[in-house]
């Protein structure tokens, strides 16, 4: 397998009261079409990834409506929905596009446009992703995670320190990059003397919400020094928490990562960065121990000693973008936006938050509590 | 020279504690007064509402005036919880004070900013001669549901303005508006409580026109924040009129005596005409004060006032006959959550 990202674009991410949706799109298709030097006439196919727009915004139908949007009507055009896992799933829905031989080149949109919409009404939305029975008990997202760190706090003596220092090491990454919702660095203490939110996540252990967009062009032609997706793989779980085997782990990831290694061809330890879905502070932990970037119940311990950190990283640096909680969580871009990231890193044109001789990356996707993971490796 | 000729204040003697609030939806207290600046709020008694609260703070303004009601020849009454959505609140008030028939009567409505647009058409008319008086009025009992953010600081509360062009107490020297299609807060026909859009009744609505009229009104007056002796903005909880105060170049001490909400909380359309009326109890002649409104939907209102001579004998009628808003901030009694949700109607 070898696919090239030809063309990757995004829109700064935040709180962007003036940008609708079409809006948004077309600031990141533009970006990736320039980006790649392919002519728009050369799309065959467009994947667009969001979760909210028909719920919040009465609109679905965002397949047809976009490529009317972006200047490609008549050319094939398809939603895909998978919770906060949206944008992986139309990444690989256009790898596969492109596997299968329908189509040459497509362009995969991840777009959400959340801060229109009251707060409630968002939460409301959100819990589309869980089960009828958690959202029958009152429960949100914020809850269901705080379950899973509760959890591995007593499995494993995770601290609500070790859980903060993802916040922080991501807010460091977010402050390095000019897109992001959050170019400020953040405090241990200011983390822990946040409002709790659902017991022991406090609000700067959750990502935020987020308007956003991001594009990426694939293609099967080769180009030279181009970056490649040499791994797509997706894997499923319960939709609901009740029906996992372990609350300390996410089976899904576990899963879709290991097929992606094998697909791929590498090692773990080959990987040099890697964007992993850190909705709350303790799903990067989860991630990073479910795919094998650290023991078991240890991460917490080495996050906090900086092993994942730009600068210090002793193999890996994770979430150099800032990840969710630092770059932002328009549900249906962040899984497009890693793909983003990652190949500029690869590319080497991430300027002050660029990983030193970064060659593989990897990209981690996760919708809702972990029914769904999607994992790409990418190369150069 | 048009400008205030007597203004009256009446503040509920009814508090309830931002401490209770957030108790009561297992809140963090702490957390809470510290994000909204609030730590009580005034409750309206169960016979209050605004068109109550309106009749006492204009007969307070009537009280300190020499003239006759019937002098009176235009009333308008801004609020958003008018009690009747038709029969106007302002031929109540007119009846009840004793205006007679001969004037100029209307409701307005501009989510928080209603009272000033009143004050904005009374100097306009006042200023065409077509009136010699007039009345503005802005008086609310805020409305909020129950775990809602704005129960921790919607109030109630109202503030009279007389207008007129003699013996004007506080001169209006220049007044701007700014306005925009803005739907950060709204409520509509039939609803008992208001929605709101978040964190986005913050910069592109709040400090967008808060500051794009002390622009417009800074351009037209040739005034600079230095150039202001104190500084009123709409306070819709405490943390925003200081931080607008600062953005524009105001001090702290400039705004100081204007922040109401610190001990009443949010009395909508009363809020910026209550924190002006508090500046005016405490201030000498002479001093120019820079006021500005916020209404969602949304508008800002500004203004130039400055003071002159006749202020202090006013300042005086009121300490001794209805006392000034320090005085009224002060009389007060405690209820507990579930006494508020009784006398706002809600059980």
């Amino acid at each position: 397998m070898n696919i090239t990202v030809a063309g990757v674009g995004m829109t700064k991410f935040g709180e962007l009261w003036a940008a609708s949706p079409r809006c948004l799109a077309g600031i990141a298709v533009s970006a990736a079409i320039k980006d790649s030097k392919i002519e728009k006439k050369s799309i065959q196919g467009i994947f667009v990834a969001n979760m909210l727009s028909g719920m919040l915004g009465m609109q679905g139908h965002l397949g047809a409506l976009f490529a009317e949007e972006l200047g490609l009507s008549g050319v094939p055009a398809y939603t895909v929905e998978g919770a906060c896992a949206s944008g992986g799933l139309a990444v690989h829905a256009g790898v596969m596009s492109i596997l299968s031989g329908q189509y040459e080149t497509v362009c995969v949109l991840g777009v959400e446009k959340m801060t229109d919409h009251k707060p409630e009404l968002v939460s409301s939305a959100l819990m589309g992703a869980g089960s009828n029975e958690e959202r029958l008990a009152g429960a949100t997202f914020p809850g269901l995670y705080a379950i899973l760190a509760r959890s591995h706090m007593e499995k494993y003596g995770t601290t609500e320190q070790q859980l903060a220092s993802v916040a922080v090491k991501n807010h460091f990454h977010a402050s390095l990059n000019p897109l992001a919702q959050f170019t400020h660095p953040i405090t241990t203490e200011q983390v822990l003397r946040s409002s709790c939110v659902a017991d022991p996540l406090k609000l700067l252990d959750c990502s935020p919400v987020t308007d956003g967009a991001a594009a990426i062009i694939l293609t099967k032609q080769q180009k030279a020094s181009g970056v490649h997706i040499v791994a797509s793989q997706i894997a499923t779980d319960s939709l609901g928490l009740a029906g996992r085997k372990s609350l300390t782990e996410l089976a899904s990831t576990k899963r879709a990562s290991e097929k992606a290694f094998i697909q791929a061809g590498v090692e773990r330890k080959s990987i040099d960065l890697a964007e992993v879905h850190d909705c709350f502070t303790i799903a990067e932990i989860l991630a990073i121990e479910d795919m094998g970037f650290g023991k078991k119940g240890e991460v917490g311990k080495l996050i906090e000693q900086g092993a994942y950190t730009l600068g210090t990283a002793e193999r890996i640096v994770v979430n150099s973008s800032g990840g969710l909680k630092g770059c932002g969580h328009p549900i249906g871009a962040t899984g497009v936006k890693q793909i983003v990231e990652i190949t500029n890193q690869l590319r080497g044109v991430c300027g002050k938050r660029q990983v030193k001789n970064a060659r593989v990356g990897l990209a981690h996707n996760v919708g809702g509590s972990g029914a769904t993971a999607v994992v790409h490796i990418l190369r150069k | 020279m048009i400008g205030i000729v007597s203004y009256g204040t009446y503040i509920p003697k009814y508090r309830v504690h931002t401490e209770d609030i957030a108790s009561a939806w297992k809140k963090n207290p702490a957390e809470i007064i510290a994000a909204l600046g609030v730590k009580e709020k005034t409750v309206p008694g169960v016979d209050e509402d605004a068109v109550t609260i309106s009749l006492e703070a204009a007969l307070q303004s009537l009280s300190c005036f020499k003239g006759k009601p019937s002098a009176i020849e235009a009333l308008f009454v801004g609020s958003e919880s008018h009690p009747y959505a038709v029969n106007p609140t302002s031929t109540i008030i007119g009846e009840l004070l004793g205006v007679g028939t001969s004037y100029l009567a209307s409701d307005l409505e501009f989510a928080c900013k209603a009272g000033t647009a009143g004050v904005q058409m009374i100097a306009g008319l006042l200023s065409a001669k077509q009136i010699k008086y007039g009345m503005a009025i802005g008086s609310d009992t805020a409305q909020s549901k129950p775990h809602d953010a704005l129960e921790y600081t919607s109030a109630s509360a109202g503030s009279a303005f007389l207008m007129g062009s003699e013996s004007v107490a506080v001169s209006l020297l220049s007044y701007t508006s700014y306005s925009s299609d803005t739907p950060d807060f709204w409520r509509r026909d039939g609803i008992r409580y208001p929605s709101h859009a978040g964190r986005f009744t913050g910069e592109p609505a709040y400090f967008a026109h808060v500051m794009g009229a002390a622009a417009k009104l800074f351009e037209k007056s040739k005034l600079q924040p230095k150039d202001f002796d104190y500084c009123v903005f709409h306070m819709p909880n405490g943390k925003f009129p200081r931080e607008v105060a600062r953005r524009l170049g105001f001090t702290s001490g400039q705004l100081a005596p204007s922040l109401t909400v610190d001990h009443i909380g949010n009395p909508y359309s009363a809020s910026s005409m209550m924190g002006l009326s508090a500046v005016l109890d405490v201030v000498s002649p002479n001093k120019k004060i820079c006021m500005i409104s916020y209404g969602s939907g949304a508008g800002s209102d500004a203004f130039v006032w400055k003071t002159t001579t006749k202020l202090q004998a006013l300042q005086k009628k009121r300490k001794n006959l209805h006392g000034l808003v320090s005085q009224q901030i002060e009389n007060k009694t405690y209820v507990d959550y579930l006494g508020y949700l009784k006398q706002t109607h809600k059980l």
